[in-house]
């Protein structure tokens, strides 16, 4: 036991590193934030582009959409980071995950938008319109606030799957909280900043978890 | 002439749904339209607000062609009231939302205004008490009131039902043909497609029976109930009342 404790629970190490991982927690909160606006934001707008039934345009975006869903983050993160600079594109490290997850992220919350605006039933559309509203303001006032509703519980699934992908960060020398807890276990090497760091983690996102569970009953209502 | 409906053809790909249907309706009447499943009449019904994009022919609505091209379509539809047989209220809005949503977004009302506005229309078909209740927590009846309030509100030329008490228990048919009937006392231009046969027989101006895409005949519920010319309107009427 011990052993254990002064492997993983290693005071002095931990108090050493706190500092390191306590400022990659705020690169990875900053890091988080910028990927869940941006994604969803994005998403959010495909769909809504979708719903003009423009069929070229429809074409981009679902061809768009499958790849980024089949790419693994990591993968993009490395070809936005290492392979774009060979051509003269260059990102830090933290562009190209925000990029990278947010495209990702964009992707997915597109087809959960795209679900739930189909699944407001035709009905909703032909009142709307049979009192005069135009397509957008329909869209705006009728179904999206419906379709919202209708996405939160999957949205909420995937968005924290997604946001969690801000520690692929670490491979691109993003600072934080796993690189900061890596580069700790690097020097130090005991594995107790790793301890930290996963520590940091859950602090961050089982609120986030939470906070899911209650927005999926807060917008849970009955039909 | 409020509805004045010459030639109309719709088709579902293959399929002739209408086939030259000549419909005119008059200021304040009550126009009954029957017949079988599959007849065409909610297709008609759909075609007069362009839910349903008609084929060919011409439709006018308060003396405005509804077909011509660049024809404001929101603006025509704001004109014309549409009641449908599942009620379309919308979930996420209370029943003064859902009357004051059109007000405020098509009309431009101001917030005070349109509220106003809304609770009188939900006066007028008994519901005020109910302006801050859901849809779920509202029952058929007091549903598809909603549903007719959110239309009167803005003030249509006409009125269009499509089936509204169809899907109905049999005990909330009545308020909402008290309403119904309130309105064409009010004196509001209504065309109903409906089976309520013994509601036509008291309050409609006129019967139109459809078949296969065509009107076969039309007349007061009086001709049209007790010597129509065509015997098919005489099984089909009679099946209903049994």
């Amino acid at each position: 036991m011990g052993k254990f404790a002064d492997t993983f629970l290693n005071w002095e190490v931990m108090a050493q590193y706190a500092p390191k991982v306590l400022e990659g927690f705020f690169v990875t909160i900053q890091l988080a934030i910028a990927v869940v606006v941006t994604g969803i934001a994005c998403g959010l707008l495909l769909a809504v582009a979708r719903t003009f039934r423009l069929r070229v345009l429809n074409f981009f975006i679902v061809a768009a959409v499958d790849v980024m869903r089949a790419l693994p983050p990591l993968v993009l993160i490395m070809i936005l980071y290492f392979a774009l600079p060979t051509v003269g594109i260059k990102f830090s490290g933290f562009v190209a995950t925000w990029l990278a997850l947010s495209a990702i992220l964009a992707a997915f919350s597109e087809e959960i938008f795209w679900a739930g605006i189909l699944a407001v039933p035709r009905g909703q559309w032909e009142a709307a319109r049979s009192t005069g509203l135009g397509f957008m303001q329909t869209m705006t006032h009728v179904v999206l606030p419906q379709a919202v509703r209708l996405t939160i519980p999957p949205l909420t699934n995937r968005t924290i799957a997604i946001t969690k992908g801000t520690a692929l960060g670490a491979t691109v020398a993003v600072g934080e909280i796993l690189y900061q807890a890596q580069t700790g276990y690097s020097f130090s090497y005991n594995p107790s900043p790793l301890t930290l760091g996963a520590i940091a983690y859950l602090i961050l996102f089982i609120p986030v978890v939470w906070f899911g569970r209650w927005v999926e009953t807060r917008f849970a209502w009955k039909r | 002439m409020i509805l004045d409906v010459r030639a109309l053809h719709k088709s579902f790909g293959q399929l002739e749904v209408l086939k030259g249907i000549d419909l005119q309706v008059a200021e304040r009447e009550l126009v009954f339209v029957i017949g079988p499943s599959g007849s065409g009449k909610s297709t008609l019904l759909r075609c007069c607000n362009r839910l349903e994009e008609p084929s060919s022919g011409s439709i006018r609505v308060a003396g405005i062609d509804i077909m011509a091209p660049g024809v404001d379509i929101n603006a025509v539809r704001r004109r014309i009231g549409m009641v449908f047989q599942s009620f379309n209220l919308y979930p996420h809005l209370n029943a003064l939302g859902n009357v004051t949503l059109a007000l405020q977004k098509v009309l431009k009302k101001p917030k005070n205004e349109a509220q106003d506005l809304g609770v009188k229309a939900l006066t007028r078909v008994g519901l005020a008490e109910k302006a801050k209740a859901y849809p779920n927590e509202l029952s058929g009846g007091q549903q598809q009131r909603v549903a007719i309030a959110r239309a009167l509100a803005l003030e249509p030329s006409i009125m269009l039902f499509d089936e509204p008490t169809s899907a109905l228990d049999p005990e909330l048919v009545g308020s909402v043909l008290a309403v119904m009937r309130e309105m064409r006392e009010s004196g509001m231009t209504m065309v109903v497609v409906s089976h309520e046969m013994r509601f036509a027989r008291g309050a409609a101006d006129r019967v139109v029976f459809m078949d296969q895409g065509r009107i076969l005949e039309q007349g007061t519920p009086q001709k049209l109930f007790n010597q129509p010319e065509h015997s098919r309107i005489r099984e089909f009427i009679a099946s209903i009342e049994h």
